[in-house]
């Protein structure tokens, strides 16, 4: 059986070593292998937001929802809801989910609903030309800064782990392996799954060489134990410099949203006899 | 002779006056009485004044009107607040603990204390004495606790009984016929109008006056078979409603100004990316915070034109129940058959308002078949067709790539710039208001009521309808309330208005946001009645103020 062409004649306008293609090929490779496993591409949804990231929406061949900036999240809450046989996937920017929609991504973790969320972190605005993002380290001079900024960057996943994801990742986009791995574990991961990925931004904030010297693989260790991904979380914190740890951080099952949210729902397709019932019941 | 009796019942914050004027209704409702209430509060959990106008009469009323017979006082404000309401004929019936009056007092502390009954329940002591000098039967009050008390009807009929007892039958209110109507708020007839038009889940973040219809939802997921979320904020609710509607869900949001401008960004993505939703927007008086618990029409503008670019909307602004129920499963059927946005826009007054409904009399939206995907071609979700509409289909179609894009697109919905396919696919989108305002030619769009001869006409939107029809009929006037704003039924208006001399807006604004649209739509009228200060202008203030642009 022949599976279906993945990419779309879409025209691709990303830089050249730009990460997202790293991103996009791994997405591309993960689908076609859940298509001869025997998952039916129809049944699976990508979601974007707005920035470079987010034209992955018109480049994959598959159901999407390319959505406005930093909402990408709760339109896929919904969709999640509204039917659980999807598996719904977000790519979403720094700016998109650190910024614009923090919110989304926070509460979306706290519901632990059965999505994957799949940061594609350049540390800037890609698509806007070069501003600081929360994770740009401080004095990152940037268009909007260009005295440096003021602020520490926040660390992602610490955030996520105070607020309840149950699948905790970081990537790299120099590490395709390890980010198919750690991708493939999010789509089957039950409840919210969440994967920060270093990517590079070739024209606005190469990080290339400090990240190839930084980083390295977790050890083993229990992934269920919060102390630890606690630990390893904070070891580098996006701004001084440190080793950066890449790998699943931490992972426990947990009862998601939408599996709770089917329980309660209730379909009746003949209305007019509610509707008389709840009148009859006002006389 | 017309039949008629108000009731002004007031306390405090806290004190219960909206179930217990929900029970003054019922009693009149039992009594063969059409029903209307108004219930007035600050916004504060205690404290403050808070007041109930029920009126019965054996016509439909919907609006209050300024004179009272009796007066249910649970607190001394009822009686000092409200002395421009009452004469000779009221009749006070009070809490002697704390009230200081004439009339028929009973002591509440003393009542509760020999049924070991909580204070909550020092309302049913109230009512039993209000039952009994109004001669409302003793097996009427009995029906109505039993039927419309959620929990502890014993026990409060049992303290309602002592009032009953301790008072003596003054003036009658006569029992007019065992017809009885259903009585339910604005909120509540918008709801069922939503379950009636297949409604699956409502979306909405609190935010008065439209929170009544999230709880009402709410404790109703099971009876209506919807699921109800109540997410972080506006942004998100209106998201996750978009994500419900491209799954295939039928969705609806509801809120006020406040929660609607942080909704207005997603309202354009569901008009560029053709998404089906419904808005409930009930207005309260702005700008911004405003007054959260009082009433305005001052959002109509912002409605009509909120969300950058241009797309098709349906807005519709039901006056009373009935419209609140047709209209609403109406909303419902347009916004997936067109594939737009459908927004209800309400108001306090009839979000909050309680009112009677004629089971028999109420109308049934008709439901157009969905134009889904056959199958049978190659799916393009904007493919562009000789109405606009294109055809659906949802994830988890087989053979279908189902792509929907808040950018620019072409019809497989990916990102297009090219000047010819932007103009392709703005005008397809387009061709949809013009399909959708033709097929509303066949809906009464404009309500006429009143006399058909009169030249004068009182032009109206929303829940105002009800205060124009009362006055209309005292005076011989005619009423034109447009009922759908967008797409506005120029034509039907302007047939309706053959004839007519004299155009008077009335309105719940300090701009005349309906009169402005009218002039849009090459409508000029002769005189503006603005009212603006949070409360509903009643038949009375309108009486008063038409004399001022002399009718
Ligand atoms: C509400 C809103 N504000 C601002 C923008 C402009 N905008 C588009 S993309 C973007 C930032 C993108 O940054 P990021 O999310 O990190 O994505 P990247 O381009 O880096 O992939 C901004 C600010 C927008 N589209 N919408
Ligand atoms: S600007 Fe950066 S993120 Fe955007 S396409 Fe170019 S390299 Fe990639
Ligand atoms: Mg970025």
């Amino acid at each position: 059986m022949n599976g279906r062409q993945l990419i779309t004649d879409a025209q691709n306008t990303w830089c050249p070593g730009c990460g997202n293609f790293t991103i996009q090929h791994t997405l591309k490779t993960i689908l076609s292998e859940m298509e001869k496993e025997g998952t039916n591409l129809d049944d699976v949804v990508i979601l974007s937001g707005i920035g470079c990231h987010a034209k992955i929406a018109d480049y994959l061949n598959i159901n999407s929802f390319y959505a406005i900036h930093g909402r990408a999240i709760p339109v896929a809450s919904g969709i999640k809801c509204a039917n659980k046989n999807l598996k719904v996937i977000c790519c979403v920017g720094d700016g998109d989910a650190y910024a614009e929609g923090l919110d989304h991504l926070i509460f979306a973790a706290k519901r632990n609903i059965d999505i994957t969320v799949i940061v594609h972190n350049n540390r800037v605005y890609g698509l806007t030309t070069g501003q600081y993002t929360p994770t740009s380290p401080l004095g990152f001079k940037g268009k909007s800064t260009p005295l440096g900024t003021l602020e520490y960057p926040l660390n992602p996943l610490e955030l996520m782990l105070a607020s309840g994801a149950t699948y905790i990742a970081r990537g790299y986009t120099r590490k395709m392996d390890l980010l198919k791995t750690l991708i493939r574990g999010a789509i089957n991961h039950k409840g919210f799954a969440f994967i920060d990925v270093l990517q590079i931004c070739a024209t606005f904030f190469n990080m290339t060489d400090y990240y190839n010297a930084q980083i390295y693989e977790l050890p083993t260790y229990d992934r269920s134990n919060a102390s630890i991904a606690c630990e390893k979380v904070k070891e580098w914190d996006y701004n001084n410099k440190a080793p950066i740890s890449l790998g699943l951080f931490y992972q426990r099952t947990a009862p998601t949203f939408d599996e709770q949210f089917q329980h309660q729902m209730s379909v009746k397709s003949e209305r007019y006899p509610i509707v008389k019932e709840f009148l009859a019941l006002r006389q | 002779m017309v039949q008629e009796v108000s009731i002004l019942v007031g306390g405090k914050a806290g004190e219960g006056i909206n179930s217990a004027g929900a029970i003054v209704a019922q009693l009149l409702n039992h009594s063969g009485y059409y029903t209307y209430m108004y219930y007035d509060y600050p916004s504060l959990i205690r404290g403050g004044h808070n007041f109930a106008i029920i009126r019965g009469s054996d016509r439909p009323v919907n609006i209050h009107r300024n004179f009272v017979d009796y007066v249910i006082a649970l607190n001394q404000d009822t009686i000092t607040q409200h002395k421009q309401r009452v004469g000779k004929r009221t009749i006070n019936v009070f809490n002697s603990d704390v009230v200081r009056t004439e009339g028929q007092g009973i002591s509440v502390n003393t009542i509760l204390k020999s049924e070991n009954a909580p204070a909550i329940m020092g309302n049913s002591a109230v009512i039993g004495a209000f039952a009994k000098a109004s001669g409302i039967s003793w097996d009427t009050v009995s029906d109505v606790f039993t039927r419309h008390m959620p929990k502890g009807a014993d026990i409060n009929l049992k303290v309602a009984k002592r009032g009953y007892d301790q008072v003596n039958t003054i003036n009658t209110i006569k029992s007019i016929g065992s017809r009885r109507f259903s009585v339910l708020t604005g909120n509540e007839a918008i709801g069922i109008g939503l379950v009636a038009g297949g409604l699956t889940v409502y979306v909405s973040y609190p935010m008065t006056p439209s929170s009544s219809l999230l709880h009402f939802l709410a404790e109703n997921t099971k009876k209506f078979g919807i699921t109800v979320i109540h997410p972080e904020n506006e942004i998100s609710v209106i998201l996750m409603a978009l994500g419900f509607a491209y799954a295939g869900g039928r969705a609806a949001i509801g809120t006020s100004g406040g929660g609607f401008c942080l909704m207005t960004e997603g309202l354009s993505l569901a008009g560029m990316a053709e998404i089906p939703i419904i808005l409930v927007v009930s207005q309260r008086t702005g700008p911004s915070t405003g007054l959260p618990t009082y009433t305005a029409q001052s959002d109509l503008h912002f409605i009509l034109n909120a969300g950058q670019g241009e797309f098709p909307r349906f807005v519709v602004a039901p006056g009373d129940v009935q419209q609140a129920y047709y209209w609403s499963a109406v909303a419902m059927d347009v916004a997936w058959r067109y594939q737009v946005p459908a927004c209800i826009l309400a108001d306090k007054t009839l979000s909050e308002g309680t009112f009677s409904i004629e089971t028999e009399k109420i109308s049934q939206a008709k439901f157009a078949d969905l134009p889904l995907w056959d199958g049978k071609t190659p799916y393009f979700r904007y493919a562009d067709t000789e109405s606009g509409i294109s055809p659906l289909a949802y994830p988890g179609t087989n053979g279908a790539v189902v792509k929907v894009n808040s950018y620019a697109h072409d019809k497989s919905g990916i990102t297009a710039e090219e000047s010819g396919i932007i103009t392709q696919m703005t005008r397809k989108r387009m061709k949809k208001a013009t399909v959708l305002a033709d097929a509303m030619e066949s809906y009464d769009t404009i309500n006429i009521e009143g006399s058909s001869e009169a030249k004068t006409v009182l032009i109206c939107w929303g829940s105002v309808l009800n205060t124009c029809r009362e006055v209309a009929l005292e005076l011989n006037l005619k009423v034109i309330q447009p009922i759908v704003l967008s797409p506005f039924p120029v034509i039907r208006m302007n047939q309706a208005l053959q004839g007519i001399k004299r155009k008077i807006v009335v309105e719940e604004n300090v701009t005349g946001q309906l009169s402005a649209l009218l002039r849009f739509n090459g409508i000029t009228s002769d005189a503006m009645v603005l009212h603006y200060d949070g409360r509903p202008l009643t038949p009375d203030m309108l009486l008063n103020r038409l004399k001022e642009v002399g009718v």
